[in-house]
């Protein structure tokens, strides 16, 4: 026997009891409690994006900028310099071995000599003049006027957040100084002098070591997801390398620069940090990634396209060669470029391998001395100068710019790509 | 001959293999009517698989062997017999010599070097001709070995495949090496360590202060387990007071109330989240979030408001850590049947108390899973807290003093100029291990608690 049905028959709730409504009252705004609590709760973690990236916007745009002194320059008798030379390869020796520098110098004192002379032009300012008597050599012959940079902390004053002194030159200077692109920021690398630091060195640095890392972790990590996903048997070898497909996956990369250091550097005696110990050792963290996302990309081929194949005769290579990779495809790019942004905004592991000397000139070769661009951010972000912050968060913007457009690639292409099969 | 044209020299005699077989297979198919097992270009990639691997591996193998070879030859010219016996001078003198030759240097510290450099460029372009010799030889024979096997009865399609498979398990392998590496080179080194430093002393000590370590008792100062404090207060503690309620809370409007353009908006946003580089992140720990901080302990009468603090780079990792957490939570929602909720909300209840009381402890251990992996995560992280928590171990539990953590100090006792044998510099390497071990168990739980939960409805 039902032991309900035994018991006496129970009333219908009475919704109308002011105890009951009050009740249901309570309920609701615990409803509406919580539900504006998950709201304040994504609105909190979009928040702090923001606030990041305005922070860093803020502080980065002017890095972008320089400000320029108009500087009359006449080097007549000053830099004596045949045109011969102007033409070659050798021209910035002629021009340093005339004393172009010391002659802009002297020009700045002979305009400037109540606000500090000289010392109000960047270290660069010479060169830009340099550069400008290349393009055009009848700079040499006749009295002009340019704009080149000004001394960090000029600067600094004249985008608002300088000292008492640089303030009150940028007040003297006035309408001499100019505000323009600083092309020399994407076209320079390293430097001790903020207005002459650029990324380009670093970018280089990225370039090289991405190169090495998708030659290898490319190939080999598609080559392995194919054998892993079609022709493994299932036994304990392909048990022991799956697991550590995936455990490696979840290192930290960290330990990735420990293995760098000890078998690259220490064992194989590789030049210290170069871009092809880098690319390598972000390889072996990247590869992992490129498997897992390939074998999902793999397993989503339907069965019967294998079997119509072979239904044709085709060879088992012939199947995954001629048709299930190319419908892979798509996918494994997407898990690519994913592994391949993460790899670019890796810092620990090159830490590790040394790539965080100071390196004035852009890397030519692949074991020449290089830093990538997480590390001149890391580099710039330890300098107490004060130019360095916008530069640093400058070179932040550039970072994000590019990896926000590769993830947004990935993106596009698995929406563009994306097979749906019935 | 340089090795880059070496090389080109070698692949294009592979390339000459692959057409000439190719065409000569493409001859013999058109003449009959009868049917093949392999394609033309079987041929050709067989001819050009004889051509290049015997040659690809001879180089392979000789420039490992090489450089010996070239230090030999030099020793036994006559005027090496002033070196001095094997050690130190003898192998800086050689290298020297080595760099010489190759036109890396200009000028010599030893005056001896500068003498036998002539000798080894000699040494090095006789053992460069050799080499060139052998590959080419062997490029060419096996080239030509293979094209006189392309006849009509020759498969050679089972040959190429059979090379592609073995191309296919090497790369496969490669992860298990990388793994064996990983391991062994932490092990060796750490065992070096170990040996100096007793082991009890580094997991159990109390003192760290890898600056200044007494050589009679080095052991006194690496006891490592304020970095495991440190670490575990940072990554599991802060970060996780703050991933973990945003996190879950963030799935569970995205999952149960927003709208579909609403969640087709915020969940990549919150994606975003885990793309940026964690430099970034700790570029803006050291520069926005520690000040503020330090100002805020400060405000509340904290002694010590350090602005290495502990809680700034906690709740910066814990921001970093969001989309991990509501992307398990999220993944853990969605599996829980659709007839639990429906069951739930039939009986009158709300959707929170839905929510609360149902899909939540469904999706518990999925959720559990997903933290212990962002826990991981967050104690191998090493940008945020290298930027923006303090060098100074301490056990602490004040949020607002500074603290540093197994990673932090890797970096640290790595970057500096110490020889490779110290044991500041192996302390590393141990502290590497306890992380990698620490991870990998974090790991398998988690997997093996979100396995078990999967299984649970399926």
């Amino acid at each position: 026997m039902n032991k309900r049905a035994a018991s006496p028959a129970r009333q219908p709730t009475d919704w109308q009891t002011p105890a009951m409504q009050r009740r249901v009252r309570r309920r609701y705004a615990a409803e509406r409690r919580f539900r504006l609590l998950g709201l304040a709760a994504v609105c909190a973690s979009a928040a702090f994006l923001v606030y990041l990236l305005a922070t860093m916007i803020a502080q980065g745009a002017s890095g972008f900028t320089e400000t320029r002194l108009a500087l009359p320059l006449d080097l007549r008798g000053h830099v004596v310099v045949s045109p011969a030379q102007l033409g070659g390869p050798a021209a910035d020796l002629a021009l340093a071995g005339a004393g172009l520098e010391n002659a802009v110098d002297a020009a700045a004192d002979r305009a400037y000599p109540a606000q500090g002379g000289a010392a109000l032009l960047s270290d660069g300012a010479w060169l830009r003049v340099r550069d400008a008597i290349k393009h055009d050599p009848q700079l040499l012959a006749a009295p002009v006027t340019l704009d080149v940079p000004v001394a960090t902390d000029l600067d600094m004053a004249y985008k608002g957040s300088g000292t008492p002194g640089s303030e009150a030159a940028v007040t003297a200077l006035g309408a001499h100084l100019s505000r323009g692109l600083n092309v020399s920021f994407f076209t320079g690398a390293d430097a001790t002098d903020p207005t002459r630091a650029g990324i380009w060195g670093a970018l280089k640095g990225s370039l090289l070591t991405m190169v090495v890392t998708l030659a290898l972790a490319f190939p080999i990590g598609v080559l392995s997801a194919l054998y892993l996903e079609e022709y493994a048997p299932r036994n304990r070898w392909t048990d022991l390398i799956e697991v550590s497909i995936n455990n490696l996956a979840a290192v930290p990369s960290i330990i990735f620069g420990l293995l760098g250091l000890a078998v690259f550097l220490g064992t194989l005696h590789m030049p210290r940090s170069g871009a092809i110990v880098g690319g390598l050792t972000l390889a072996l963290m990247t590869m992992p990634v490129i498997v897992i996302a390939g074998r999902n990309a793999i397993t989503a081929v339907p069965p019967s396209i294998r079997d119509a194949a072979r239904a044709l005769g085709a060879s088992p290579i012939q199947v995954v060669f001629h048709h299930v990779l190319p419908l892979a495809l798509p996918g494994i790019l997407t898990g690519t470029i994913i592994g391949m942004a993460r790899a670019l905004g890796e810092t620990a592991p090159l830490l590790m391998i040394g790539m965080r000397a100071f390196i004035a000139a852009p890397p030519g070769r692949l074991t020449d001395p290089a830093t990538v661009l997480p590390v001149q951010i890391f580099l710039w972000s330890d300098d107490v100068q004060t130019g360095f912050v916008e530069k640093t968060s400058a070179a932040i913007i550039v970072l994000l710019v590019v990896l926000l457009t590769m993830n947004g690639l990935a993106i596009y292409l698995r929406n563009r790509f994306e097979t749906r099969w019935k | 001959m340089s090795a880059l044209a070496l090389l080109f020299l070698i692949a294009a005699l592979g390339l000459i293999g692959w057409v000439v077989a190719r065409a000569r297979a493409a001859r013999f198919r058109s003449a009959t009517t009868r049917r093949f097992s392999s394609l033309p270009q079987h041929h050709g990639w067989y001819v050009a698989m004889w051509t290049l691997l015997p040659a690809l591996m001879f180089l392979a193998v000789w420039h490992s062997v090489a450089p010996a070879l070239v230090t030999d030859a030099v020793i036994a010219t006559p005027m090496a017999a002033a070196l001095p016996p094997p050690g130190l001078d003898r192998a800086a003198i050689l290298s020297e010599a080595r760099n010489l030759a190759e036109g890396e240097a200009w000028g010599a510290f030893h005056p001896l070097s500068e003498r036998l450099a002539p000798a080894y460029a000699a040494a090095q372009a006789r053992y460069d001709w050799i080499a060139t010799t052998i590959a080419l030889l062997l490029a060419f024979s096996g080239g030509a070995v293979a094209f006189l096997r392309v006849r009509p009865g020759f498969s050679a399609r089972s040959q190429v495949e059979r090379v592609v498979m073995g191309l296919l398990l090497v790369a496969s392998l490669i992860a298990i090496l990388t793994t064996i590496g990983i391991v062994a080179s932490l092990l060796v080194e750490s065992a070096r360590f170990f040996r100096i430093v007793p082991i009890t002393d580094f997991l159990f000590g109390t003192h760290w202060s890898p600056q200044v370590i007494d050589a009679r008792d080095p052991g006194a100062a690496l006891g490592a387990v304020p970095l495991f404090w440190g670490t575990f207060f940072i990554g599991a503690v802060i970060a996780m007071a703050v991933a973990v309620p945003l996190g879950l809370m963030s799935a569970i409007y995205l999952t149960q109330y927003a709208h579909q353009t609403t969640r087709r908006w915020m969940k990549p946003m919150l994606e975003i989240l885990a793309g940026v580089p964690t430099v970034v992140y700790g570029y803006f720990a050291a520069l926005t979030v520690a000040p503020a901080v330090r100002d805020l302990g400060v405000a509340l009468g904290v002694r010590w408001a350090s602005s290495e603090s502990a809680l700034a780079a906690g709740v910066v990792m814990g921001v970093m850590i969001i989309p991990f957490v509501s992307s398990m939570a999220d993944d853990s929602l969605s599996a829980v049947p659709a007839a639990m909720r429906d069951g739930s909300l039939a009986m009158g209840a709300t959707s929170s108390e839905t929510i609360r009381r149902v899909l939540v402890p469904a999706a518990l251990p999925g959720v559990i899973g997903g933290v212990l992996l962002a826990v991981s995560r967050a104690i191998g992280e090493t940008m945020i807290v290298v930027m923006a928590a303090s060098g100074v171990a301490s056990l602490t539990l004040n949020p607002f003093a500074s603290t540093t953590t197994v990673t932090k100090q890797i970096v640290d006792l790595l970057t500096g100029e110490a020889e490779f044998d110290s044991a500041k510099t192996l302390a590393a390497f141990a502290l590497g291990l306890t992380l990698f071990v620490i991870t990998l168990l974090l790991n398998v739980v988690a997997l093996i608690v979100v396995r078990r939960y999967r299984e649970a409805y399926e």
